[in-house]
């Protein structure tokens, strides 16, 4: 797996449904392949070709839905090619006004009740479990599934444990949750496979707001560990205590 | 003339939509919008005005209605039972509804979403720019009984006009192209697909429906997990079963799941229309077709105005005829309708 990841990972241009292209940077999450995603989503969204409706980023690759009155997808392709061509997009530099969010969380008890599972899956105890997730500080990679909700990564090797087959039922809005190296901070209740580790009582999308929505791709997280009496007490916060610091 | 009208009663997912946000998937919303867009350009065709006005959506079951100054309305989507003031109107129609009459609307006679429209459009205050409910990401919430809505400004005066829809209520076959992941499935596999005759699962909504009674589940070779990507409405998604799951305008924005193939967003109001049990098959075309035919179909959509056709009332039918304000059906002479 080492061998494969550190070759020059491969660009690739598909076709999304009938009206949309997507530029992949990797096959498999890797830290290169969503800084050139968000790069290169960037670039496009400065360039605003004629007949391109939206552009957005996953993990490791760029969407363009565009209408097919104003484009066709051989032009669209060419268009792409040239700009992929323009620079190193694996070697760009993070998104501008990145911010550190400090988001206060409960780990374990009956509000993140998948901790002790979760630690024995890394190896660890849950003690040890608590102090690798709160010390680590993540990046939001994407936001996406649902409104303003993070996929932060990437957590230390040990985390590398797969999703349940099983999915739980419905995990609750502000839920933590852990699987392959990365974090969820849910923005909506809903049914998962990744294992609840943490609660917070952040709300990342207020649709009324001027600004709906508390992350931005490539803000910086890091959780600290609160009591459940101290949580229940940052439910009357808009922010769930989440505090912001300007990173650049 | 703006208006409001008044929700006396409303079914359990009657919701405002409209063509839906487009510009925020960055941020995890998906666009959204009537789950039938086909329904929102009949209605704008049969009004005289433009598809991106908000109208009622009605999943199932209607509600009842009442308008503050006479309103012109206009009723498409699956077809339901309607009157007003007790007197039975034809779907697929527009009508002008008199101010504090009572327009009721019931359960669908056969697919699943029935939508209303209004002259000017419904002007609920608008959301990330739009004012589509879209449930699933926290925006809006269903019409409840008492709710008052404000109607736009209608500058257009024709009603009484029908219009024949595209049958899109019973199921059927609708087209797909391959998608990211269709690769990754055998041809047995692919072929297999195309030849099973599934049926609508009974858990569907405006997020997706699932296909049942294929039998053994779909499965790709290698690894079940792919990278989580982009997902677009129309794309069949492959759960962790092997059960196709065919994701509609309020579909989350990425997913792990493998993708067997995209509806063709021409073909996507039988998917959303088809309603639990109904009978549902694939078949694989080529990109270059898919383009030309999605491009044929927003043509047709723009020319349903000149569909439109005059109802005729025929006077024996209408037990209380002295009662009814007969100009107000009429088609004022400087419409051009034909």
């Amino acid at each position: 797996m080492t061998e494969v990841s550190t070759a020059p990972p491969l660009t690739e241009v598909r076709t999304v449904g009938v009206d949309g292209m997507l530029v992949s940077f990797g096959s498999r999450l890797s830290e290169p392949a969503n800084r050139a995603a968000l790069a290169f989503r960037a670039a496009l969204a400065e360039e605003s070709w004629d007949g391109v409706e939206e552009v957005s980023t996953s993990l490791v690759s760029a969407y363009v839905r565009f209408d097919l009155r104003y484009l066709d997808h051989a032009g669209l392709r060419a268009r792409l090619g040239a700009l992929l061509a323009q620079r190193d997009w694996y070697a760009a530099a993070l998104p501008r006004q990145r911010r550190l969010w400090r988001i206060p969380a409960v780990f374990g008890t009956e509000l993140a009740p998948q901790l002790p599972q979760a630690a024995e899956a890394a190896g660890m105890t849950e003690a040890e479990a608590v102090a690798s997730l709160s010390a680590a500080r993540v990046r939001v990679q994407t936001i996406g599934f649902a409104p303003g909700q993070p996929y932060l990564g990437e957590l230390p090797e040990a985390w590398d444990i797969p999703r349940q087959t099983q999915l739980t039922t419905r995990i609750p809005e502000g839920a933590l949750a852990v699987a392959i190296r990365q974090l969820v901070l849910f923005s909506v209740a809903t049914p998962t496979g990744w294992m609840h580790a943490g609660q917070t009582a952040v709300r990342l999308f207020h649709p009324d707001a001027e600004e709906p929505f508390l992350l931005r791709p490539g803000d910086e997280v890091q959780f600290t560990p609160v009591t459940p009496e101290e949580l229940q007490g940052l439910r009357r916060d808009p922010l769930g205590g989440a505090k912001g610091e300007a990173l650049t | 003339m703006s208006g409001t009208l008044t929700v006396l009663r409303a079914g359990p997912r009657v919701t405002v939509q409209d063509s839906g946000r487009p510009g925020w998937l960055e941020y995890g919303v998906s666009r959204g919008g009537a789950a039938d867009r086909l329904a929102l350009a009949e209605g704008a065709a049969l009004l005289g005005q433009g598809a991106d006005l908000a109208a009622v959506e009605m999943a199932g079951m209607g509600g009842e209605f009442q308008a503050n100054n006479d309103l012109r309305i206009a009723l498409t989507g699956a077809p339901m039972r309607a009157s007003i003031d007790g007197a039975a109107v034809a779907w697929n129609a527009s009508y002008l509804l008199p101010a504090g009459a009572r327009l009721a609307i019931g359960m669908a006679r056969s697919g699943s979403f029935g939508y209303l429209h209004v002259g000017g459009g419904i002007e609920t205050p608008e959301l990330l720019g739009a004012r589509s409910a879209h449930l699933a990401g926290g925006i809006g919430t269903p019409l409840a009984e008492g709710e008052v809505l404000e109607t736009g400004p209608d500058s257009g005066r024709t009603t009484g006009l029908g219009l024949a829809p595209e049958n899109r209520f019973e199921g059927g076959t609708v087209r797909v192209v391959p998608s990211l992941q269709t690769a990754l499935f055998p041809q047995a596999e692919l072929s297999r697909f195309e030849q099973s005759t599934f049926r609508r699962g009974a858990r569907g909504n405006r997020m997706g429906v699932p296909l049942e009674g294929s039998g053994v589940g779909f499965r790709p070779e290698g690894a079940r997990t792919v990278v989580s990507e982009v997902i677009v409405p129309g794309d069949i998604q492959v759960t962790g079963d092997g059960t196709p799951y065919v994701l509609l305008s309020e579909c989350q924005t990425t997913g792990g799941y493998p993708r067997i193939g995209t509806v063709l967003p021409c073909d996507l109001p039988v998917l959303a229309q088809a309603a639990a049990g109904v009978a549902l098959k694939f078949r694989f075309i080529a990109l270059e077709e898919a383009v030309a035919l999605e491009r044929a179909e927003a043509e047709r959509r723009k020319g349903l105005g000149s569909l439109c056709f005059p109802l005729i009332r025929d006077p024996r039918t209408m037990s209380n005829l002295l009662s009814y304000q007969l100009i107000s059906g009429a088609i004022a002479g400087e419409d051009d309708v034909v």
